[in-house]
């Protein structure tokens, strides 16, 4: 039996559908992540799952019992908030014990659980101070020791990392996972960025328009994105205007503008005639020098026309005879070279049949 | 000191002259040996023995701080109530009709409350309409400062408050309460001085019998400006200032962690 399920959920507010008949189920001990741009509908979600709104329709079940007009304070799951939320009159052993307070335990045993918990996020010596003598980090992780104190079931993570600086951010990406793997409590986590889906998760769901595009492991998701939608939002991606011509189970035929036929790996459910588009990412996009009489002959040819230095990598941008721009993604492995094309060269376009996918309109 | 620094400090001493002289020659003549407020003539305590020997006097200020406890009381309770309702409540309306009293003309609540106690309530005058009419008109202040304090405060305090396991009494009693605190112990205060000096609403609230403070004041007054008024002056004002120190160090800004904001 999942741990939480989400049984076609929809949530409207006035005129506007924030959650869309969601159906998703989560497993104990998973580091799930909703993905998806603001607006998606996935803090709405959460908000549902902790039980401050309530749906419309749908069912929110909780090792199989429905916990939908269970107020907040009954549900064992607990959530970190964006903003922290931590409490502005209390130190943080004092926000760090709230919990437990509430949850009626003795004096004496929310002593020692602090004092625990402190120690684990790094902030023994903080016991005493206030949250507004913190910096975002130890904010941070009060908010995080807070919120798994009593072991709830589930801990929902409402982009808790959104405020935090770029090198923080890393850091604290590695403690979030292995603060899970410690108390093995089930997260669900919220974030607009598709390199901490990636980078955390177990399973991501990517949100769209109150409605999941799809849910899978991170690399599967990267690599075989479901549609368009996702293609483009998780990572960068090329995507160029296609047709089916020959549809087989190990196999596509596709007319691409600007590239003529090209064969792709076969796909379920792709008809011939359908329409869509060829995707690859960039970094599987090869590009070198060309000569003339090349065997075998590229898939097509084209200008540097722009490049992108962003240190370890460098992004090409590469112009095709008929106007069309691809993406190439190239690491900068050589010592003291910051680029391997100058612009306007003349380059050879390539890459492996199996790294171009099809995906309908 | 540039030219602009001294006129402007010229400027700013002139305002605080003419806000504060007038309030220092009356404490002065409080102390002042000689029944007319002309001349200096030599320091004295004897006005303020008088003032304590004049049994009316301290009858009046005895009603007056009776009413502005009770007033200030009442109109913290129900303001406090107000503001936390109103913060909740999106309705526009609602915030207004608790704020008009603040604004409107005393003169206008007077009468208005005169002629609801009299021809509609149909009620004897005295105490206890004035503390209702005190009530009425501290409420709309009470409400304006914890309104405010909660408007500055992050929203997900409270949810977070809920989601780690309190109810909602809990909530309100741990997380609420302490956080307004600053803006309820000011809105306490500044009640308490509005009442204790307040003489418009009073004179029509008030009926006939008891002596109140500010109006017992105007009526001596209407014979001459005694050394004694001074003196009941100054201690009227001397209450008031220190309120008004108490009330500065709980200033809604207050608190460990506004500075987030």
């Amino acid at each position: 039996m999942p741990l939480l399920e989400i049984r076609n959920v929809t949530k409207r507010f006035d005129n506007f559908t924030a959650v869309d008949n969601i159906s998703l189920s989560i497993k104990a001990g998973e580091f799930f992540t909703l993905l998806g741009p603001s607006g998606c509908g996935k803090t709405t979600l959460l908000r549902m799952i902790a039980g401050f709104d309530a749906p419309d329709a749908g069912q929110i079940l909780l090792d199989g019992e429905d916990i939908i007009g269970m107020p907040p304070e009954k549900r064992p799951i607990h959530t970190v908030f964006q903003s922290y939320a931590l409490f502005p009159h209390m130190t943080v052993a004092g926000n760090i014990a709230f919990p437990l307070k509430m949850a009626g335990k003795t004096a004496n045993q929310i002593k020692i659980s602090v004092n625990e918990a402190l120690e684990n996020v790094h902030l023994s010596k903080f016991a005493n101070r206030y949250p507004h003598e913190l910096s975002g980090g130890q904010k941070q992780r009060v908010a995080f020791a807070r919120g798994l104190i009593n072991r709830p079931r589930l801990l929902l993570l409402d982009e808790p990392l959104g405020a935090l600086d770029e090198k923080l951010r890393q850091d604290m990406q590695m403690e979030l996972i292995n603060l899970q793997k410690e108390v093995g409590v089930t997260f669900i986590f919220i974030t607009h960025s598709q390199n901490e889906a990636l980078a955390l998760s177990h399973r991501i769901a990517v949100m769209n328009q109150g409605a999941v595009e799809q849910i899978d492991e991170p690399s599967k998701i990267y690599s075989c994105p479901a549609n368009r939608f996702v293609a483009n939002f998780v990572g960068k991606i090329n995507l160029m205007n296609a047709q089916v011509l020959e549809a087989t189970a190990s196999h596509l035929t596709l007319k691409v503008d600007g590239l003529g036929t090209v064969t792709v790996p076969g796909k379920d459910d792709v008809k011939v005639n359908d329409e869509g588009v060829m995707a690859i990412r960039p970094e599987q996009v090869k590009i070198a020098h060309y000569a003339e009489n090349e065997r075998p002959a590229p898939y097509c040819i084209g200008k540097v026309q722009d490049f992108l230095y962003i240190g370890d990598v460098t992004t090409y941008i590469i112009a095709l005879d008929n106007g069309v721009h691809l993406e190439a993604l190239l690491p900068n492995s050589t010592p003291g070279l910051a680029k391997l094309f100058e612009i306007n060269d003349t380059v050879a376009v390539n890459w492996l049949p199996d790294s171009a996918q099809f995906l309908k309109n | 000191m540039s030219r602009n620094n001294i006129a402007l400090w010229a400027m700013a001493g002139l305002v605080y002259s003419f806000l504060y002289i007038p309030l220092i020659i009356v404490v002065v003549y409080s102390f002042n040996d000689s029944k007319l407020n002309a001349e200096w003539v030599g320091f004295t305590f004897s006005w303020y023995r008088t003032l304590f020997h004049n049994e009316e006097m301290l009858t009046a200020a005895r009603n007056s701080l009776f009413i502005a406890i009770s007033a200030s009381f009442l109109a913290t309770t129900l303001g406090t109530m107000a503001g936390l309702a109103i913060h909740r409540c999106k309705l526009k309306v609602l915030p207004m009709l608790a704020f008009t009293p603040v604004a409107m003309p005393e003169i206008l609540l007077g009468v208005s409350l005169l002629l609801f106690f009299l021809q509609v309530l149909n009620m004897t005058l005295g105490l206890f309409s004035i503390i209702i009419a005190h009530t009425i008109f501290c409420i709309g202040f009470v409400t304006i400062i914890v309104r405010a304090r909660l408007q500055g405060m992050d929203e997900s305090i409270f949810e977070a408050a809920r989601d780690l396991g309190a109810t909602p009494w809990q909530t309100f009693h741990q997380i609420t309460l302490p956080l307004i605190k600053p803006a309820v112990i000011a809105g306490a205060l500044m009640s308490f001085t509005l009442s204790i000096d307040d003489f418009v609403i009073t004179f029509f609230t008030k009926g006939v019998g008891e002596p109140i403070l500010p109006i017992q004041i105007y009526t001596m007054i209407k014979v001459a400006v005694t050394p004694e008024v001074n003196a009941i002056s100054t201690l009227l004002m001397l209450l008031t200032l220190i309120l008004i120190i108490i009330a500065n160090k709980f200033d809604t800004r207050m608190l460990p962690g506004d500075s987030e904001k």
